[in-house]
């Protein structure tokens, strides 16, 4: 069945249909005709204060709900504010469709006013892209884009949408059936290799799960804890699976990787078999790939067959949706041991010994400033397991990975693969529209927060209540730290003053938030509930932390992880351990 | 250092040939060449593509290249089993003294003359890259004032298409895709 009607009201309704409940954007000239369906629209719209916002926090609501996030802008610097956040989502494979606007088909290729060529400028980091001149396209299009993004390996996607497309008028049928002869992620992963992985694991003394963020995209991890707990082996969790496995379980071993656990980077180093489900050995996690778990053998199990075997050899690759996957091996693992298994108990000894002898730890600064680490460990003891945390990047998030305790998948967001600062107030904004009823904590650095704080506005006007630590160090500390380390502690450009200017609580009050600050570690725990308590306003707090704390462990880049540092100088004892 | 010889089926829609080309380029693969055409189906086209394979494995280069959503089909063409060849135009330098050697070069290999004035030739030749690199230095000697060559194309040896191998027609309800919430 088909209406008349324009080609703005037909991308309207192609949203409509293909299920989106909000989408987050800024309107202008070229997508100006879409806007004008949208006011009528089921779909709620979120005016953000910049594009990268809009972006982020389609990020932040697919993290969450698992949906896919829709952002949407005008052309030329509307889309090209978009760029940074669809590299966010590729490198962590978040689906997205952006849709942009573009001028007229036209004057397209004469350098019209507001035109940049964005399909061309994001097909490095879309998983797909489309420039749409024609009306009739606009349903398929759209059709498409939502089934490439949220299907196979997630990513975004773009539309780019000629104003004349949106103006001309056209006939609307969503489609009801997509062909795409290029396209056919494999779910079901092959039995041969089901076989062959639970032969290796019955095998292996030393096994290693190696879980990365497409357990969370899966959303296998009750899988996952099934298998766990039948192999018996420690699990570590990259950056991005924080949450896919319980932190109290007595199996998980942390983080591995730059500023991983020392029981979590040895056990993947003396490992004779990594489990490698949705990760892919990221040089933050292998450190000097030619060092990494040299005695491993691999079992590579992934949705994407082109990450099996780019970094790293795959004595066995399962080609596979994790779900699906993680569910085929639990049977395939009983089989194998049932006719018998290798005995983990030597291993399991010197591992858990290692890990209890190196737990994650921090130094309470001296001069009796409030500890950084502290404060995070606070408000994750404050707020608890079934809170949302979103970090922005540099140290900060890396203490918001290894101080806060997760159970839950989906309640850890942040910007693992491109590293983007400013992640963090638009992705928690995002975070909270996606799951209202929860508590959102962004935990965000002096230096990010001022580059996206902007969003607190928007918050603050469409009841998103978030919550903002500031985890205020007066610096790009990351950096700083390696200055501190390797250019001899000189500081160039890495002081922010941001303990002077600007005045966060004014600002956030200028915002239309709740703005409180804290310097005193006696004040910690009152300031957290009273942040806490607030749910009609979003929250913000600076916390002002003492300058010179450092992330520890820490594999120094492009070096082996056999050299971890537990302290600066400073090496686990490994005489001391039968590993 | 090894080539190979990768015959792709590609959706005729504009911009594939750029997410090609950018793939190669961004991922540090070397392409010896790339030739684009149509083929018997007017929805695609084919690229025959010769890759230098040297940091990375061609299963890594297919694998990336197959993530194209356009891509649909991707076959490694051996030598053994497919014909090969590229298109040479040569202009060289021809006066009535050296025309009876050059006209003797030409009957050798097969080539052409297409075009030609008082002081020149222009030659075409089709062959594998062997055979057009012989050539080549057969006409040095008469100075080569400019040449054209074109990519390598390929086709499989025998009754055979790949294309009747690989284009399913499976179709995907959009009821299936997009927006359903997460259940862990
Ligand atoms: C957009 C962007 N620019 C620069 C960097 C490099 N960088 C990484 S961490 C960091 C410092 C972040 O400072 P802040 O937000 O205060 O966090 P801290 O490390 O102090 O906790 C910088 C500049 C980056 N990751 N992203
Ligand atoms: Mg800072």
């Amino acid at each position: 069945m088909s209406k008349k009607m324009s080609g703005a009201s037909s991308l309207v309704q192609s949203l409509e249909s293909a299920g989106v409940d909000v989408m987050f954007g800024i309107p202008g000239g070229a997508i100006l005709p879409a806007y004008d369906p949208i006011f009528d629209s089921s779909i709620r719209h979120i005016l953000v204060r910049h594009e990268q916002g809009a972006g982020h926090a389609a990020t932040g609501y697919a993290q969450v709900t698992g949906r896919v996030g829709v952002c949407i802008a005008t052309s030329g610097p509307g889309a090209t504010n978009l760029v940074t956040p669809l590299a966010d989502a590729a490198m962590d494979s978040v689906p997205l469709v952006a849709i942009t606007g573009q001028v007229p088909s036209a004057a397209i290729g004469t350098d019209a006013f507001q035109e940049a060529d964005i399909r061309g400028i994001t097909m490095p980091f879309t998983k797909h892209n489309y420039l749409i001149t024609d009306p009739k396209d606009i349903p398929r299009a759209i059709a498409e884009a939502f089934h490439i993004a949220g299907s196979g390996r997630p990513g975004p996607v773009l539309v780019d949408i000629a104003k004349d497309a949106l103006q001309k008028e056209t006939d609307f049928v969503y489609p009801s059936q997509l062909s795409l002869p290029g396209y056919h992620p494999q779910i079901e992963p092959t039995s041969q290799s089901i076989k062959d992985a639970a032969a290796l694991i019955a095998q292996s003394a030393k096994p290693v799960f190696y879980v990365g963020g497409g357990v969370i995209k899966a959303n296998a991890s009750k899988e996952l804890l099934q298998l766990a707990e039948l192999v018996g082996a420690p699990v570590v969790t990259t950056l991005m699976a924080l949450g896919s496995f319980p932190d109290s379980h007595p199996q998980h071993f942390g983080m591995p990787g730059m500023h991983g656990t020392v029981g979590a980077v040895t056990a993947l180093q003396k490992a004779d078999l990594l489990i490698t489900l949705g990760a892919r050995f990221d040089d933050r996690v292998t450190g000097k790939l030619s060092t990494f778990a040299v005695h491993a053998k691999v079992i590579h199990a992934d949705i994407d067959p082109a990450e099996i075997g780019k970094n790293r050899f795959a004595d066995v690759p399962v080609v596979g949706d994790l779900k699906h996957t993680i569910a085929a091996l639990i049977p395939a693992v009983k089989a194998e041991f049932a006719k018998g298994r290798a005995d983990l108990a030597p291993w399991l000894a010197s591992m858990n010994k290692l890990r209890a002898t190196y737990p994650l730890g921090y130094d309470t600064p001296q001069d009796g400033s409030l500890s950084p680490q502290y404060v995070i460990e606070r408000i994750s003891a404050l707020t608890g397991p079934e809170a949302i945390y979103v970090a922005g990047v540099g140290q900060h998030q890396m203490w918001a990975a290894q101080f806060v305790k997760y159970e839950n998948p989906r309640t850890w967001l942040n910007s693992g693969g491109l590293g983007t600062m400013g992640y963090a107030v638009p992705a928690a904004m995002g975070a909270k529209v996606g799951a209202p009823d929860k508590i959102v904590w962004a935990i965000d650095g002096d230096g990010c927060f001022q580059m996206t704080n902007q969003e607190l506005v928007t918050c603050a006007l469409n009841n998103i209540p978030i919550k903002v630590a500031i985890i205020n160090n007066e610096s790009l500390g990351m950096v700083r730290q390696w200055q501190t380390l390797f250019y001899e502690g000189r500081y160039s450009n890495t002081n922010l003053e941001s303990k002077r200017v600007p005045d966060f609580v004014k600002l956030a009050d200028a915002m239309g938030c709740v703005g409180l600050t804290c310097d005193r570690p006696e004040d910690v725990d009152a300031i957290i509930k009273q942040a806490n308590s607030i749910n009609d306003q979003p929250v913000v707090v600076d916390f002002r932390v003492f300058r010179d704390a450092m992330v520890w462990p820490m594999v120094a880049a492009g070096t082996s992880n056999d050299d971890i540092k537990i302290a600066r100088e400073m090496a686990p004892d490994w005489d001391s351990q039968e590993l | 250092m090894s080539t190979h010889t990768l015959s792709v089926l590609v959706e005729n829609s504009p911009g594939v040939l750029a997410r090609v080309a950018g793939l190669f380029s961004r991922r540090a693969y070397n392409i010896d060449s790339l030739a684009v055409g149509p083929t018997e189906n007017p929805d695609i086209s084919r690229m025959t593509i010769v890759i230098n394979v040297e940091s990375h494995s061609l299963e890594q280069v297919i694998r990336q290249l197959d993530k194209l959503v356009n891509v649909i089909h991707i076959a490694e063409l051996k030598l053994d089993d497919s014909v090969q060849a590229e298109l040479l135009l040569v202009k060289i330098s021809a006066t009535s003294k050296n025309r009876f050697d050059v006209d003797a070069v030409l009957e050798t290999y097969g080539a052409t003359i297409v075009d030609e004035d008082s002081e020149s030739l222009t030659v075409e030749a089709t062959g594998d890259a062997a055979k057009i690199s012989d050539l080549l230095n057969a006409l040095e000697r008469f100075g080569i004032r400019e040449l054209a060559q074109s990519g390598l194309v390929a086709i499989e040896r025998g009754s055979g298409s790949l294309a009747d191998r690989t284009l399913s027609t499976q179709s995907i309800p959009t009821a299936d895709s997009g927006q359903a919430d997460y259940q862990n």
